[in-house]
């Protein structure tokens, strides 16, 4: 049995340490906001926070995560109100959608340690985070706009 | 009349056989200074006074051949980049999602190298090789092996400056860094350095022991 603190809650999952924590989240959680894209940690849709880093978690062992705290698109924020969300919202960023949990948790970690990053910032954080649609523009500015919103709320 | 000449005739016998003494001991000097070419820092020169070595420059020449050999491949070039992205497969391209060095040498925001790279390699087909402590050497000193010439190489690796801070004997010791060894266990899909790591390590001690002498100028790889 392994205990996993996710999104502030802990979980006991009785599944192999060696397993993706992408496949706990998904198939034993039930928390299907993170994305599996490539498996292979190539293009950022299966981004979790793991002790507030970017963490891809279909190359992350659920061992890995055990002691530590787990934030997925889900717990970002309770009440879904965190400044990326409402520039994601405000600027309708998202085309097919299927990355933008990844894009959004990679940009988090972003505004944590930059306050107000610049477009070469957004790009060295983001470059990890593939987009088939190419939102990469709107991506960019709603960024941009969350970083402004959030320090108005600081 | 001839005690005269003998005086003056001894006189300059010896101040012939002194220019000599000193043109030899001069000659020597530089031969000394050309072939050692290398040895700089203060770290070597303590290490030669404290270590009972014998000096040997071309022991120690031939062994960084293989050392050079080993530096250069991939599996230890690719941490070791021109610029402040790493470098990726037995081609040693930019690395997939260029990814930055950072400050400390460790990515930065979303892009760390433990965000992917885990503490041990990931199975299957060129998916991410993993180290628990997986990064490059930080901004401050880069410590670059690619584009370097054996001579320029072999210079940086004994000179503190440049090597990390390292004196010649943690340079000894560095051999078996977690980090260094993980280049032997590279996961599936990467090849091998062209020398085991026992292999290696013999003759990266012996290059250092027999004086760290580096190899003379030539054409970078």
């Amino acid at each position: 049995m392994i205990k996993l603190t996710i999104n502030k809650k802990e979980h006991n999952v009785d599944v192999d340490p060696d397993t993706p924590l992408l496949w706990v989240l998904r198939d034993t959680l039930n928390l299907v906001g993170t994305k599996y894209g490539c498996g292979v940690a190539q293009c950022g849709a299966c981004v979790v926070h793991l002790n507030g880093e970017a963490v891809r978690s279909c190359v992350t062992k659920v061992s890995r995560a055990e002691g530590k705290k787990v934030v997925t698109i889900e717990g970002l924020s309770e009440t879904h109100t965190h400044p990326l969300q409402k520039a994601w919202l405000d600027l309708d960023v998202s085309q097919c959608g299927y990355c933008q949990a990844g894009q959004i948790m990679s940009a988090a970690v972003l505004l944590k340690e930059n306050k107000n990053p610049t477009d070469q910032d957004i790009d060295d954080a983001m470059a990890g985070n593939i987009c088939r649609c190419g939102t990469y523009l709107r991506i960019r500015e709603a960024i941009h706009a969350a970083a402004k919103i959030q320090r108005q709320d600081a | 009349m001839k005690k005269r000449y003998i005086l003056p005739v001894r006189t300059m016998a010896i101040l012939l056989l002194l220019s000599s003494l000193i043109i030899f001991m001069n000659f020597r000097f530089k031969s000394e200074s050309l072939i050692r070419n290398s040895v700089v820092g203060q770290a070597h020169t303590e290490f030669l006074k404290t270590e009972l070595n014998a000096k040997d420059s071309v022991a120690s020449v031939k062994a960084f051949a293989e050392v050079y050999k080993v530096l250069m491949s991939p599996r230890c070039m690719n941490c070791h980049p021109s610029g402040d992205v790493p470098l990726q497969g037995d081609d040693s391209h930019l690395h997939a999602m260029l990814p930055k060095r950072g400050k400390d040498g460790k990515g930065l925001y979303a892009m760390k190298c433990t965000n992917c790279h885990q503490p041990t390699n990931i199975e299957g087909l060129n998916k991410p090789p993993g180290h628990p402590d997986w990064h490059l050497p930080p901004a401050n000193m880069k410590m670059v092996f690619e584009g370097r010439t054996p001579n320029q190489l072999a210079k940086q690796l004994v000179n503190p400056r440049t090597n990390g801070n390292k004196s010649m004997q943690q340079l000894i010791e560095h051999a078996d860094d977690g980090l260094v060894k993980a280049g032997w266990n590279p996961g599936e899909g990467r090849t091998l350095p062209p020398l085991s790591h026992e292999e290696f390590k013999k003759v990266w001690i012996t290059w250092i022991k027999t004086g760290a002498y580096a190899p003379p100028p030539m054409k970078a790889k």
